[in-house]
C-alpha cells in the first residue's frame, strides 16, 4: 500500500517535472522517529499534504495558528489536507509538541524536500 | 477519603524532621532511598527482601504510564501488565492509603481503554487519584473525555483541566495538570490559571507542611529534546521554595530519574506499560522493545512512606518482574 503511494507520487511528480503544469500533487510527510520528515516542505496551492504516522508512538497534527488539527493518529494512520496558500503554515505535533514542522506555500512550489 | 492512622497534622506542623524510608517490592528493583536529601542507590533487592516498615505515618503508592490499549511490540497486552502491577500493590506488606496514578492511563483516551483501566484499578480496593497524561485528552473534546470520568478529583473539587489538592496524614498533596494547551515548540504546560490556583492553594499552609506535587510529563527539565520538561515548571517550583520537605512525582518519560535539590526532591516513575530510553540514548524517544523476558523488570510502580520525627522519607521503586 505504501509502495503504491510513493509510486504514485513519484507518477505525479514526474508528470509535473516533465509537463511543467501547476498540477495538484500529493505530498508525503512521514512521522518518524519522533520527527516531521521532510520537516519543511515548499508545495504548489492546491497540493494535499498526508502526513502518515510510522512510529509506534501516537501522533497528531495541529496548526500553530488552530487552522486545522487532526485526530489522533496511530502506528500507519493518514492525516491529509489540501493547502491553498500562498503563505507559511507552522504546525506540531499536539501530543509532543516539540515535534514541529512548516509547509511554505508558494507560486512556484515543487514538491518539496525543503531547502530549495 | 478513606482514614487511615496517620500523624496528626499539629505534629508535623510543630516542625519536627520528616524523613524518607525505604520499603519494596521487587524481583530486580533498583532500590534507592533518601537519607537527609541525599539519594542512596541500595541495590538490587530479591522480592523476600520486603521488610515490614515500622509504624509508618503514611504509605501511598504510584502508578504511571499504564497506556491500557497499547499493543506494539514493546508489550502486546499493556492491560495484562497493569493487572500485574495492581497485583504486587496488593501484595505489599502495608496497604498503601492511596494510589496516585500520573497519568497516560490510557493509550488513544478510547472509552473502552479508561474502562478497562478503571476496572483493573478498581481491584486495588483503594482510593485512585488522578492526574491526566497527554494520552487522556485525545477525544474530540481534547479532555472533555477525561474530566467527565475523572474531573471531580478525590474531594468534588478538580478545577480547570483537573487540578486539585487534598490533605492526608499531615501532608499537603497537589495534582498538576501539565498536558493541555500545548504550543508548537514547546514542552509541558501549567498555564496562568493554574499557576494563580496554585499560589492560593499553597498560602495558607505553613513552611513545615509536607507538599507532594505529582503531575504527567517532568515539572523540571529533564531532556527538551524529547521534551521533556514543562516550560513553566520553573514558576510552580518557585511557589513551593519555602516549604521544608517538598516531593515532586512524575511519570511520561517511562524510566526512574531522581535528583535533589535543596528541600526538593525530584523523581519520576517507571511505566506499567513499556520502557522509554534514557535521555539522548537513541534517535527518539519511543518505545524500547526488550527481549520478552527483560520487559517486566523494566515496568513498576513507586511506594513512598511519610514519617513524622526522625527516620527518611521514602520513594521505592519496585519493578514488574
Ligand atoms: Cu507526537
Amino acid at each position: 500500500m505504501r509502495s503504491l503511494m510513493s509510486a504514485a507520487r513519484v507518477a505525479a511528480v514526474l508528470f509535473c517535472a516533465l509537463t511543467g503544469l501547476a498540477h495538484a500533487e500529493t505530498v508525503e510527510i512521514r512521522i518518524d522517529n519522533f520527527t516531521f520528515s521532510p520537516a519543511e516542505v515548499h508545495v504548489a496551492p492546491g497540493t494535499t499534504i498526508v502526513w502518515i504516522n510510522a512510529d509506534d508512538i501516537p501522533h497528531a497534527v495541529a496548526a500553530n495558528d488552530k487552522s486545522f488539527r487532526s485526530k489522533v493518529l496511530d502506528t500507519e494512520e493518514k492525516y491529509s489536507r489540501t493547502v491553498a496558500g500562498p503563505g507559511t503554515i507552522d504546525y506540531f505535533c499536539s501530543l509532543h509538541p516539540h515535534m514541529t514542522g512548516r509547509i511554505i506555500v508558494d507560486g512556484n512550489g515543487s514538491d518539496g524536500a525543503g531547502g530549495h | 477519603m478513606a482514614k487511615q492512622s496517620s500523624v496528626p497534622e499539629d505534629e508535623i506542623d510543630t516542625g519536627r524532621r520528616h524523613a524518607l524510608k525505604c520499603m519494596t517490592w521487587a524481583g530486580t528493583g533498583l532500590v534507592w532511598s533518601l537519607a537527609g536529601g541525599v539519594p542512596l542507590t541500595a541495590g538490587l533487592l530479591g522480592r523476600d527482601a520486603q521488610a515490614a516498615p515500622v509504624n509508618p505515618a503514611l504509605t501511598f503508592v504510584q502508578i504511571s504510564d499504564s497506556h491500557v490499549g497499547f499493543d506494539k511490540p514493546a508489550n502486546p497486552d499493556a492491560l495484562a501488565t497493569l493487572r500485574e502491577a495492581v497485583a504486587g500493590v496488593r501484595s505489599l506488606p502495608t496497604r498503601p492509603a492511596f494510589v496516585i496514578h500520573t497519568g497516560d492511563i490510557s493509550h488513544l483516551s478510547r472509552d473502552e481503554q479508561f474502562d478497562a483501566a478503571d476496572q483493573a484499578l478498581k481491584e486495588l480496593g483503594v482510593p485512585v487519584f488522578f492526574v491526566p497524561g497527554e494520552h487522556d485528552v485525545l477525544d474530540d473534546g481534547m479532555g472533555a473525555a477525561y474530566l467527565a470520568r475523572y474531573g471531580k478529583g478525590p474531594n468534588g473539587k478538580a478545577l480547570g483541566a483537573g487540578w486539585y489538592s487534598f490533605d492526608h496524614g499531615g501532608v499537603h498533596f497537589v495534582a498538576l495538570v501539565n498536558v493541555v494547551n500545548l504550543k508548537g515548540g514547546g514542552l509541558g504546560n501549567l498555564g496562568q490559571d493554574q499557576l494563580a490556583w496554585l499560589a492560593d492553594d499553597l498560602r495558607a499552609l505553613s513552611a513545615s507542611t509536607p507538599v507532594v506535587v505529582f503531575a504527567h510529563i517532568p515539572l523540571w527539565t529533564v531532556y527538551p529534546e524529547w521534551g521533556w520538561g514543562t516550560d513553566d515548571g520553573a514558576r510552580a517550583l518557585g511557589l513551593l521554595a519555602r516549604f521544608g520537605s517538598v516531593t515532586v512525582m512524575n511519570g511520561h518519560i517511562h524510566q526512574i530519574l531522581q535528583k535533589v535539590e535543596g528541600n526538593v526532591a525530584f523523581h519520576t516513575a517507571r511505566s506499567t506499560a513499556f520502557p522509554q530510553p534514557s535521555p539522548g540514548s537513541a534517535p527518539s524517544p519511543g518505545p524500547v522493545k526488550l527481549p520478552a523476558d527483560k520487559l517486566r523488570g523494566a515496568l513498576g510502580v513507586t511506594t513512598v512512606t511519610y514519617r513524622a520525627k526522625a527516620g527518611p522519607l521514602a520513594v521505592v521503586d519496585a519493578t514488574l518482574g
